[in-house]
């Protein structure tokens, strides 16, 4: 993965970028010296690292759009930065550019329990928007398993997901209005407390465009009443195709499970060994399906899914009596990447999309292509919307395996895209994925968002040499790399 | 009127539009051609793409033409237990005349009805495309999965762009299934503060409202404030306690089935305010609502509420002046539509800020250049 090259130029000015930066921003919030620049290196997705030219923290709306001002004035590139949890290195620094991190505006602005939302700044934590409202029986329903940690801001820029948007949706779906500085600095509000967009929907678009369009400084969230219960039923069966068939099924009698994931053999075994929470280990596929509402829902469509899972030869059928259970059901799933970590020295995790009805089909031939590389993968995936994670087994320090794994894990990604998915279901493109792009689309098609990247930033300085192909030459790219089970993040829950 | 049959003639029809300057006026069934400024312009009509192209049930995934009826696309889905979760109706209801709705028009237009309030809006399951855009070009957008974040969204674009950026082509949606059961609670004789109070209490509430309306006495007497819940019986049972407990001093009722799907027929093609005069389309914050409407009150008038407050079907007599909406709109942190009728001039959609204004045109220009695809129609 190359970066594109720094311009000596703005590296040759540093002292006067950084001089204009604390005229702006008082006090602690700008970061020049080489010691304390190190920990903004990397964001989740460490196998890149970057020390930026400078990192600057600004306190307020006004202080940032100084700052995208006086940087636009002067030519110098602005990488935003929420809380670095970004797993496609959306958030990778630049030499010659200032890292712009939120996390200053960390405070939650006004709660509207009778209009249903929240106004935040963006540096505040998914969790803690939930954490905000929840005294009064409220929740913000997106739910990314790095909730504790990651920001709204960048929660926004990444269009994220959950296990729960089958659902509640993802990101998008549950953001009203922006505050967004552009890069000029001029602040404009898109969408707001109202329902639908006024002209074009250009909050749509802001939405998942991985800080390349502007700086958001608010958000207006949608907030839910907690469902009365939630339940879970633990499933499992002898073969992939007939868990596979179950989903089809559940969703064929009409039922949309708050969440529905599954796990193959070895992801399965590694989670045992890991959580000891007693997942059967004689079968295949487990699904873990959750269903939530009013109590007589719940039990009436849990029996609904119990029933055509054993119509789908499901071998065990546990379903949750209590909350401590239903949350032991989800602890293996959720501790699926570092269990997976705990057998083996380093691995990839990979983020495509495919048409569920293709599912056996995708599995059978990434088996293929796990013996033809010699390289053991295991498969965690969104099964209600079709979103994968295998996460590719690898030793790092075997010559020539770390090659064989990226090719690996290109030809999944590869495989998603010709089954008619797509390269990434929410972990988004950054730099990871940005030149597998034209697998996706053609060069018109790149050419079109392209430029809706110029109207919102003409002289492309916003977070750039991520999501587009550089030189549109073929990488082989596109998973997070971790080594020796030392994943970014550790204390967080993996999805 | 230009009738392109694959996407390379209207690859070219827009091309030669492009290079000689005319001006296009896109258009699918035409159920929307009521709505904008009077305007003389070639219509470019889309009735080549039509069909479906990919349906498969439990993907909840559909691909078919954008001239595809939304009739025949509503009529398929139903028939597998499925729906457009957001709601669509078709404006030639709102016309007086024929249901002439296509797919891509309701998409371009944004059109979601009363289950827009727990559901989403059409931009919540357009999921992707293939278009030709003002510049002449076959381009394609977003996915054919229900989870994608590949590139920018353009479908979110695209919809509600009313065919100013692009001539959709094929449209991908996101299907959901039908609800099995549902019941409709009813308050009768609420002002509009209690109702919007009241619908307001009903979606913090964890009887997952569907659908919350409120009709006020000067068009239904008494007034009625309807909550709609959808599911499977026996949770739609459960919830309709739930609320029968929550609203006992308002004296709740439940309405038949029958009763209910001609109320909510009605309320989302705003059929109580046919006739004379303009009829305006106001999105606003929910419980601003009553105090958008008081305002325009003394000027005659009538009103009814969607999405617990939150969307007001307005209708004004002949001759009155719609600058009141927009100022109420406006004050109220939200924007009005001239849906039907003639507004003395005012633009069809709500001005935005400066700031705004001149970022949409850039984005605009983006896909069309040379304003191929904007026939005048909203000023
Ligand atoms: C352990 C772990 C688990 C995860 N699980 C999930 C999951 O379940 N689902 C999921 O979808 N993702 C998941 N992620 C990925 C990640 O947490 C999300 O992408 C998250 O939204 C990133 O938020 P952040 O604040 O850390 O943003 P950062 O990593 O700081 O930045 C991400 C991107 O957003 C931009 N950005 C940040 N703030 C702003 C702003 N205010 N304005 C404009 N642009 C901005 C950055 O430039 C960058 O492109 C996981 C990550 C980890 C480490």
């Amino acid at each position: 993965m190359e970066m594109p090259a720094p311009d000596m130029a703005v590296m040759a000015r540093r002292s006067e970028i950084i001089a204009a930066l604390r005229a702006i921003i008082p006090g602690e919030g700008v970061i020049s010296d080489p010691a304390s620049l190190r920990p903004w290196e990397s964001d989740g997705l460490t196998a890149y690292a970057q020390v930026p030219l400078v990192v600057a923290l600004p306190e307020n709306t006004a202080q940032v759009a100084a700052v995208l001002r006086w940087c636009n004035a002067n030519g110098v590139k602005v990488v935003p930065r929420g809380s670095g949890t970004s797993l496609s290195g959306g958030a990778l620094p630049l030499a010659d550019g200032v890292l712009l991190g939120l996390s200053r505006l960390n405070q939650v602005l006004d709660i509207d329990y009778a209009d249903r939302v929240a106004v935040v700044q963006p540096g505040v934590t998914n969790l803690a928007i939930t954490q905000a409202v929840e005294e009064r029986g409220f929740y913000y329903a997106p739910d990314p398993s790095s909730q504790i940690a990651c920001s709204i801001g960048g929660n926004v820029a990444e269009n994220s997901g959950g296990v729960h948007c089958l659902k509640y949706g993802l990101t998008t779906n549950n953001v009203l209005g922006v505050e967004l500085v552009l890069i000029d600095g001029e602040i404009v509000r898109l969408g707001g407390r109202q329902l639908d967009p006024q002209g074009l929907d250009l909050l749509g678009i802001v939405i998942g465009s991985e800080g390349l369009l502007g700086v958001v400084t608010e958000v207006t969230v949608r907030i839910l009443p907690r469902p009365e219960t939630a339940r879970a039923v633990l499933l499992g069966f002898p073969s992939v195709e007939s868990a596979g068939q179950c989903v089809a099924e559940v969703i064929g009698a009409g039922i949309i499970p708050a969440g529905m994931e599954m796990m193959d053999r070895p992801a399965i075994h590694a989670a045992e060994a890991f959580v000891n929470v007693g997942y059967p280990l004689d079968v295949e596929a487990l699904l873990i399906v959750e269903l939530d509402g009013p109590s007589a829902e719940c039990d009436y469509l849990i029996d609904e899914v119990a029933k055509i899972a054993a119509a789908n030869g499901a071998v065990t059928s546990r379903v949750s009596t209590n909350e401590a259970e239903r949350l032991s059901f989800w602890a293996g799933r959720k501790a699926a990447f570092p269990a997976v970590g705990r057998i083996s020295p380093d691995y990839f995790c990979m983020d495509g999309t495919i048409p569920r009805r293709r599912l056996p089909d995708v599995l059978q031939r990434m088996e293929q292509l796990s013996l033809a590389y010699g390289l053991k993968v295991a498969n965690v995936f969104h099964a209600g919307d079709g979103n994968l994670h295998p996460l590719i087994l690898y030793d790092a320090n075997k010559p020539g395996e770390l090659a064989q794994a990226e090719a690996f894990g290109a030809d999944i990604l590869r495989l998603c895209v010709e089954v008619g998915g797509v390269l990434t279901g929410e972990h988004g493109v950054g730099v990871e994925k940005r030149d597998l792009m034209p697998a996706m689309f053609s060069e018109t098609d790149l050419a079109h968002q392209e430029r809706v990247k110029s109207a919102f930033d003409p002289g492309l300085l916003l977070n750039p040499g991520k999501v587009f192909p550089l030189l549109h030459r073929c990488a082989e790219m596109g998973r997070v790399h971790v080594h020796h089970g030392k994943l970014p993040f550790p204390e967080l829950p993996r999805f | 009127m230009l009738r392109p049959s694959s996407i390379s003639e209207l690859a070219e029809a827009i091309g030669t539009a492009r290079a000689s300057g005319q001006r296009l006026e896109l258009r699918g069934g035409g159920s929307k051609a009521g709505i904008g400024q009077q305007r003389e312009t070639t219509i470019l009509s889309m009735q080549g793409f039509a069909g479906v192209i990919d349906y498969d049930p439990p993907e909840l995934v559909l691909t078919a033409g954008a001239a595809t009826p939304l009739a025949e696309i509503e009529a398929l889905l139903a028939a597998q237990g499925q729906m457009l979760a957001f709601d669509p109706y078709d404006h030639g209801r709102l016309f007086g005349s024929a249901e002439a709705a296509t797919l891509g028009g309701v998409i371009a237009a944004g059109v979601s009805g009363s289950r827009r309030l727990s559901a989403g809006a059409v931009r919540d399951h357009f999921l992707g495309f293939r278009a030709v855009s003002g510049r002449g070009e076959a381009f394609i957008g977003g996915a054919k999965v229900v989870k994608n974040v590949t590139g920018y969204d353009l479908p979110k674009l695209m919809a509600n762009s009313w065919g100013r950026l692009a001539a959709l082509t094929e449209v991908t949606l996101k299907v959901l299934p039908r609800p099995r059961a549902s019941a409709t609670i009813v308050l009768p004789g609420l002002s509009d503060e209690a109702a919007i109070l009241a619908m307001a209490q009903a979606m913090g509430s964890q009887a997952e409202v569907a659908a919350a309306a409120h009709v006020p006495a000067a068009l239904c007497n008494p007034a009625l404030t309807a909550l709609r819940l959808e599911g499977f019986a026996p949770s739609v049972q459960a919830r309709t306690q739930m609320l029968l407990a929550l609203f006992k001093p308002q004296g709740p009722d439940v309405l038949l089935e029958a009763d209910s799907a001609a109320l909510w027929d009605g309320i989302r093609h705003a059929a109580p305010l046919a006739g004379e005069g303009t009829l305006w389309r106001i999105n606003v914050p929910p419980t601003a609502g009553a105090q958008v409407t008081q305002p325009l009150a003394a000027m005659g008038a009538y009103w009814l509420y969607d999405w617990a407050g939150g969307l007001i079907w307005l209708q004004l007599p002949p001759g009155a002046d719609g600058l009141a909406v927009r100022a109420a709109a406006s004050a109220a942190g939200g924007h009005a539509v001239l849906v039907r009728g003639d507004g003395g001039g005012l633009p069809i959609l709500h001005p935005e800020s400066p700031g705004v204004a001149a970022l949409s045109a850039r984005v605009k220009a983006a896909f069309d250049p040379d304003g191929i695809l904007d026939p005048h129609r909203f000023g």
